[in-house]
């Protein structure tokens, strides 16, 4: 039987409209679970943050059971693959395709940045764990709250104790040559030279570097060194800097995502005895962690770190804040206010949000340790609610340029 | 048959805008900015016959500029859209004179070499290009005072240009240069022999093609409103020349087809598959076995054949 | 001076490194006129290899394992040759589409085996020493990676020269239609290159790995490098992959030392000017 042109355009057309307007209703029956949408990079390069951010959130929800204040919830995660354009249209899925009434994430800084002002406009309540500095500072936004670290507030206080307690004198920065880079040293830069130090060199490695010999042969001659790297670049540098011996000639401090625990589950005696600063340890001593931490060791196999607590924190103050609003979240002032106003005890400690949307909380300072036979973060000193100013003017701050590779000047390098 | 091809092309791109949620249109306009860029990249590939690595360069120079002027200098966006595309094009004219030093495997790198200069500046500069945070806080145009800020006037803007693209692309194709272009992919030595100077109906169609690209660049930093590195990346520039070879390159509309399959496996598959990076080089593999010249053509002989068969 | 002589030893070393990269990609292209964009992948696949197994079983030798995953790899791009590319001999834009996507899906299939972490691969115990030398610190590994990759360089001269299977890939090199007619079966002997190909890389991405580590990504790191270093040095010449490599160790570790503002750009300008004035490259015997 030879099927009519007709018919068959007809049916095709009819059919296509069809499902597309079907997917459409079928949504906005579904009013009765929260839906909240996450943002994480599972494949690419940022694959290994993005892949312990689920797991830790999805963990959250199954440990209540998928209902948070009564009601049910749906978690929806989308995979950014850690490209902008994508994290666009990833954003626009979550909020016009799945109707989510919040969004966590996304991690990176410039996917954070390519769908700022779109979360803006469509006034989604973001709980954002990405740490670009001018996100909660000179670019904040009402719907957006940031409950991790900015670049540079967990460097602060480690510039401080190096100062002030290691005493050291002259220290050599180097971080991947982008913003979040360039923005913890430069805060690392700033505190550590007002408590007396130098900062005598600051390398910036480009992103695609296949060999770190030739930095590491850089490096000059310093009382310490600060790693302001993410992810595998850095522990990559580390090991060429342990193999070519600089570990004996100086000592190795780290940033809040140097040496994180997804760093250290691959690393091995080199690692002893380095200071870092974060927001967040395995080890913290506080009775949500006491829980949550084994926990996801016993699941997972390895301990959690940055990227596992930012989204299990995310979901801690989603909870706080729905309690709050009694479960409700059809008015979106209301939840954003409640997320804001939320004093919440996490698994980091206690922590709350100043006015531009920063979290205000303890920053850790670390040393890695054995313990049970793996390395751990144990905590040194812990410096309590630490702002993203520090101990300085807000006003003043905010005045200044956004800390870049040349902001603030280095006046004291070595040539 | 044209006319149900016709019909369903038409139904295709017409009726997203009065039934699909914003969602689907914002995918389609996403579509269209890609088909765009794929179909410039196929004048150098399909027609032209050399293989490149760089097109991302004029997508990318075209939005930086744009961005740079309507954001940081205040420029108006016709103002901004001019220069720009004058700035893609002599950028191309001088890269195409180099590439064209080499053929085949050489011009591939060279294409390469270039965008990669181009990704890298784009990181060093960052007092200029803002480096790894991007530009952000873009507006869209308004031409005629309409405003292209909702999904469905950005579509039938993006519908617009993507149209008058592939129209002037089939006149510049099937017109006597066209021709002679396709004879110079085909046998320099044949066409230099009869008169021709191959090495100037190559560099024409490279700065065209570079033309194209920044057209597409502009539509793509105005749907996104946002600018960074990564769409000088060499990932950029692959993907399209992936869509195009599946596709079908030498076909028009090839670089469509394939320029929407990438998209979509990547934006909306990969909502649903997790190792959507692993089902879309299978379905690479599967193209490339199964209708090794690309999808269009292989549709086109498979109907043909059936027509054969039910006469 | 100290300055120099170490970062002279890394440029050495990061040479070596690239040649162990780029001499099967130049093997396969100056054969079979194929740009195999897997080789990235197939290298990679030789570090997550090591990365695994040295760790899973503790004072398993390097050497072994490079030998290993050499064989495993070979395997694997024999396979894929003969399924797939051997069916694409004569559309060139088909091999791209098709090794770029095979690429795709071994880096997909690594980073869900084995997650999105950086995996180090150790170095062997009784290398792990340095070397002092006039005062100052060098680690050894990355001498004995200079070591083999002149080891590999000879291994392959003699292949090529001295052998008969070496002297039918000279023959097809030079003129492909021509060995056909004198009886050289050139399809067998594109998969036996093929494999020779993948294996080297598969061997050099253990052998690399305790300076590189295993992680997402490298692949797509170590490509461009591949490519830039048989441009360079030229197509179907190995002293030509020998001596380009070099040549890219020198200009990337001098080049990122002293003139950090290019450190992008470093590799690419050398290899515009080469293509430019020299298509051949600087050894190469065929224009593409």
């Amino acid at each position: 039987m030879r099927l009519s042109r007709r018919r068959f355009v007809g049916t095709l057309t009819g059919a296509s409209v069809a499902t597309i307007t079907g997917t459409q209703r079928l949504f906005a029956q579904n009013n009765e679970s929260i839906r909240v949408g996450l943002l994480a990079a599972k494949t690419g390069p940022l694959a290994s943050g993005g892949i312990d951010m689920d797991l830790a959130l999805t963990m959250f929800l199954k440990e209540r059971e998928n209902v948070l204040a009564g009601r049910k919830v749906e978690l929806i995660v989308a995979d950014t693959a850690g490209v902008p354009a994508t994290a666009r249209t990833k954003a626009q899925e979550l909020i016009e395709k799945n109707n989510v009434h919040c969004i966590i994430g996304p991690l990176a800084a410039f996917e954070a940045l390519a769908i700022a002002d779109y979360l803006a406009e469509k006034e989604m309540p973001t709980l954002g764990v990405s740490a670009a500095e001018d996100m909660t500072q000179r670019h904040p936004s009402p719907w957006y709250v940031r409950l991790t670290s900015t670049s540079a507030q967990c460097a602060y206080p480690l510039a401080e104790y190096a100062a002030k307690e290691l005493k050291y004198k002259k220290v050599v920065t180097i971080a991947d040559d982008f913003a979040y880079g360039h923005e913890m040293c430069a805060g690392f830069q700033r505190a550590f030279e007002d408590n007396g130090g130098k900062i005598i060199q600051k390398i910036f490695t480009p992103l695609a570097t296949p060999d770190y010999g030739s930095y590491v042969a850089q490096v000059k001659s310093a009382d310490a060194i600060f790693l302001g790297t993410a992810g595998s670049n850095g522990f990559r540098f580390l090991r060429q800097f342990i193999e070519y011996g600089l570990k004996d000639k100086m000592a190795v401090i780290g940033g809040m995502t140097a040496l994180d625990e997804s760093v250290l589950r691959n690393m091995g005696d080199e690692a002893m005895g380095i200071l870092t600063t974060s927001w967040y340890s395995a080890e913290l001593d506080n009775p949500l962690n006491k829980i949550f931490a084994p926990a996801f060791r016993k699941r997972f196999k390895y301990d959690p770190g940055y990227y596992a607590a930012s989204t299990y924190l995310s979901g801690e103050v989603l909870e706080a804040a729905l309690t709050t609003t009694r479960g409700q979240v059809a008015d979106k002032k209301a939840l954003m206010a409640a997320i804001h106003n939320c004093n919440a005890q996490t698994i980091r400690g206690q922590i709350k949000f100043d006015e531009f949307g920063n979290v205000i909380g303890n920053v850790y300072i670390r040393k890695v340790n054995k313990n049970d036979g793996r390395l751990v973060n144990s905590v040194v000193k812990s410096y309590p609610d630490v702002t993203q100013f520090w101990t300085y003017d807000k006003t003043a701050f905010l005045q200044n340029p956004v800390y870049s590779r040349d902001y603030p000047p280095a006046k004291n390098l070595e040539q | 048959m044209k006319w149900i091809g016709a019909l369903l092309l038409a139904g295709l791109l017409l009726l997203p805008p009065l039934f699909a949620g914003d969602f689907y249109i914002n995918l389609a306009s996403q579509i269209l900015i890609a088909a765009i860029f794929a179909l410039s990249l196929n004048l150098l590939v399909g027609f032209g016959g050399m293989t490149s690595l760089g097109h991302a360069s004029y997508l990318g120079v075209a939005a930086y500029i744009s961005a740079l002027l309507t954001s940081r200098y205040g420029f108006g966006h016709a103002a901004a859209a001019i220069i720009s595309i004058s700035g893609t094009v002599a950028m191309a004219a001088c890269f195409g004179v180099i590439a064209l030093r080499a053929t085949g495997l050489g011009f591939l790198m060279i294409t390469l070499a270039l965008s990669q200069v181009l990704w890298g500046l784009a990181y060093r500069m960052s007092n200029v290009t803002n480096g790894d945070n991007g530009i952000t806080g873009l507006t869209r145009p308004a031409p005629f005072d309409l405003s292209l800020d909702n999904p469905v006037s950005f579509y039938w803007f993006a519908l617009i240009v993507a149209t008058t693209a592939f129209a002037m692309m089939t006149i510049f194709v099937s017109s006597a240069f066209g021709a002679s272009l396709k004879g110079v992919r085909d046998q320099p030595r044949r066409m230099a022999a009869l008169g021709f100077n191959p090495w100037l109906i190559r560099w024409i169609t490279f700065v065209y093609a570079g033309f194209w690209g920044g057209v597409s660049g502009l539509l793509f930093v105005y749907y996104h409103k946002y600018i960074h590195p990564t769409s000088l990346s060499l990932t950029s520039s692959a993907e399209a020349l992936l869509g195009v070879i599946a596709g079908g390159s030498g076909t028009l509309g090839g670089p469509v087809v394939g320029a929407a399959l990438v998209l979509l496996l990547k934006n909306y598959a990969s909502a649903y598959i997790e190792r959507w990076n692993m089902l879309l080089g299978l379905v690479f593999l599967f193209i490339v076995l199964v209708m090794p010249t690309g999808i269009v053509p292989g549709f086109s002989k498979l109907s043909a054949a059936l027509r054969k068969d039910t006469r | 001076m100290q300055f120099w002589i170490i970062q002279g030893l890394n440029s050495l070393s990061l040479g070596g490194l690239l040649f162990l990269l780029s001499s099967g990609f130049s093997l396969i292209f100056g054969l079979m006129r194929l740009a195999n964009l897997t080789h990235g992948a197939f290298f990679m696949l030789g570090t997550y290899f090591a990365a695994v197994a040295m760790r899973s079983y503790d004072g398993l030798n390097i050497w072994v394992t490079a030998l290993g995953a050499g064989i495993i790899v070979a395997a694997l791009g024999g396979l894929f040759e003969r399924l797939v590319l051997t069916r694409l001999k004569a559309n060139p834009l088909g091999q791209v589409l098709v090794t770029l996507g095979m690429s795709f899906i071994i880096s997909d299939a690594c980073l869900m085996l084995w997650g999105g972490d950086s995996i180090p691969v150790p170095t062997p115990q009784n290398l792990q020493a340095p070397t002092r030398l006039f005062g100052f610190v060098f680690p050894t590994y990355r001498l004995v990676l200079v070591g083999c990759a002149v080891v590999a360089a000879v291994a392959l001269y003699i292949l090529l020269e001295r052998t008969r299977l070496g002297a039918m890939i000279r023959a097809g090199v030079d003129d492909r239609q021509m060995a056909r007619a004198v009886g050289i079966p050139v399809s067998n002997l594109f998969t036996i290159v093929f494999c020779l190909g993948a294996g080297i890389a598969g061997a050099g991405g253990v052998l690399g790995g305790p300076i590189l580590s295993a992680y997402p990504g490298l692949d797509a790191d170590m490509l461009p490098l591949a490519l830039i270093v048989v441009i360079l040095g030229g197509i179907g010449s190995l002293l030509g992959a020998f001596i380009g490599s070099f040549i890219i160790g020198f200009i990337y570790t001098f080049g990122t030392a002293l003139f950090p503002e290019l450190a992008y750009i470093i590799l690419f300008l050398p290899m515009i000017f080469v293509i430019a004035f020299r298509p051949q490259g600087l050894f190469g015997r065929i224009i593409t």
